[in-house]
């Protein structure tokens, strides 16, 4: 008998992981490029792991991959917002069941019995990086465009504020990502699920 | 903490370099077991890359060009937020500044301009001045905060009968440098033709006789040892441009 089979992913949902995954991936390596031209910290990211060669084929890449992060932040937000799948998926959330759900999942006890719903530690996680993903555009607006878009660049220090709340966004982004991609190889059922859209009610 | 401002190691890489470090990238990276096939068809794929990235900058002047304005001002700042020192920044180092001979100079204009007779310092020197205390970002991520004084660049272009219906503006410049802008940056209120960096002569580090000051485009675009202007409607790009900086390059 075939085992029970669960809808977990909306076919919207699945693409618009995959292409933001593509161009988060773009948009932090060859960040880092540019990060290494004029590094803020007293560290640079080892060149192996940049993209773009050089800074003007850092700027490319980032300047290019930048079109689709957005444009398809713009379908998963607003999709997110208007089908209600946000808060179906995300809500509701308290900080008390975060920590609870967090400190069991460091001792390894985190439940799994339905994939479909997910537990707070993860609404918490998967809502910061929304944000993140959102601090890192209007971050980058300031960055791309100091002067054009001076007046706003005043809510976050101006140009140089703008800098290294850029640089601390995408360092969140990347210990999510982390956590993120560990998360699915311990639980390693939940990877196919992001293609297929359906996963097993329980292993 | 910070690494000396200035230092532009990162620029000095050619193309060339770059795209062998890319694609050593792209295997370290999609290397399954496919090595030998890749080498072979890397610089097909690179060139395939290399041009919708081209083609990404491209698009990219095109929106700049549409998000500029032209009373849009770029932020003053009081004399107390000068950087001093301020960063010497060129394609070569500090020692290799060139000496320009003022007695010597003149200015050279070309292409659509009505009144091109070249034009000497003494000349320049009495037009009308202003001063501007203004904000330099480089390409590289560091900004610094200068005060220039000079002509309005667009006062000038008027007053050699520049066609400002025209698309581009060029510059060449003594040290073989070389970059171009668009019309409506060269028509800014705040884009002046210089001749002096904090109440000084302009020094031969900072451009003697002349840099372009555009408070509105990246550090890169300010061009400085001025030899010559010209008007046209044909791309004319530039030093860095040509090697893949984008070339509106707008603040």
């Amino acid at each position: 008998m075939a085992p029970e089979m669960t809808k977990v992913h909306p076919l919207i949902v699945r693409i618009a992981h995959w292409l933001n995954a593509l161009a988060v991936l773009i948009m932090i390596s060859s960040g880092w490029r540019i990060y290494n031209s004029d590094p803020l910290f007293d560290f640079s990211f080892p060149d192996q792991v940049t993209l773009g060669g050089w800074l003007a084929g850092a700027l490319q890449w980032h300047f290019a991959a930048m079109w689709l992060f957005v444009l398809n932040g713009i379908v998963y937000v607003s999709y997110g917002i208007l089908s209600g799948h946000f808060r179906r998926k995300l809500l509701p959330i308290s900080p008390l069941a975060i920590l609870r759900d967090v400190a069991s999942a460091l001792r390894g006890k985190l439940a799994h019995d339905d994939l479909s719903v997910y537990n707070a530690a993860q609404r918490a996680a998967y809502l910061a990086l929304i944000l993140l993903l959102i601090v890192l555009v209007l971050t980058g607006l300031v960055l791309w465009k100091p002067v054009q878009f001076y007046w706003y660049g005043q809510f976050m220090g101006d140009y140089e504020g703008a800098r290294f709340l850029h640089f601390f966004a995408m360092a969140g982004v990347g210990f999510i990502v982390v956590v993120h991609v560990a998360m699915v190889a311990l639980v390693p059922r939940t990877f196919p699920s992001m293609f297929t859209g359906r996963i097993r009610r329980s292993a | 903490m910070k690494k000396i401002m200035g230092s532009s190691f990162e620029k000095y890489r050619t193309p060339e370099v770059a795209r062998m470090e890319r694609r050593l990238f792209l295997k370290q990276g999609l290397s399954l077991g496919a090595l030998t096939m890749l080498t072979g068809c890397a610089i097909t794929e690179e060139e395939g890359v290399q041009k919708v990235l081209s083609r990404m900058s491209g698009w990219n002047d095109d929106v700049q060009a549409k998000l500029f304005s032209a009373n849009r001002l770029a932020p003053e700042f009081p004399e107390s937020r000068i950087t001093n020192p301020f960063p010497f920044n060129a394609y070569y180092s500090e020692e290799e500044v060139i000496d320009v001979d003022g007695g010597k100079y003149k200015l050279e204009l070309g292409g659509m301009i009505k009144e091109r007779k070249p034009w000497t310092l003494p000349e320049l020197y009495a037009l009308p001045q202003v001063s501007q205390i203004t904000r330099h970002i480089c390409v590289e991520g560091w900004s610094a905060i200068g005060k220039w004084t000079g002509v309005r660049f667009s006062d000038f272009l008027q007053r050699v009968g520049a066609d400002t219906t025209a698309k581009y503006v060029g510059f060449q410049c003594l040290d073989d440098y070389s970059t171009s802008i668009d019309m409506a940056t060269a028509l800014h209120p705040q884009t002046l033709l210089t001749f002096k960096f904090a109440d000084q002569l302009l020094p031969p580090k900072y451009g003697f006789p002349m840099k372009l000051r555009m408070p509105t485009k990246l550090g890169f675009k300010n061009p400085k040892h001025i030899a010559s202007i010209f008007v046209t409607n044909e791309y004319p790009g530039g030093y860095w441009e040509d090697k893949g900086y984008n070339w509106f390059s707008g603040s």
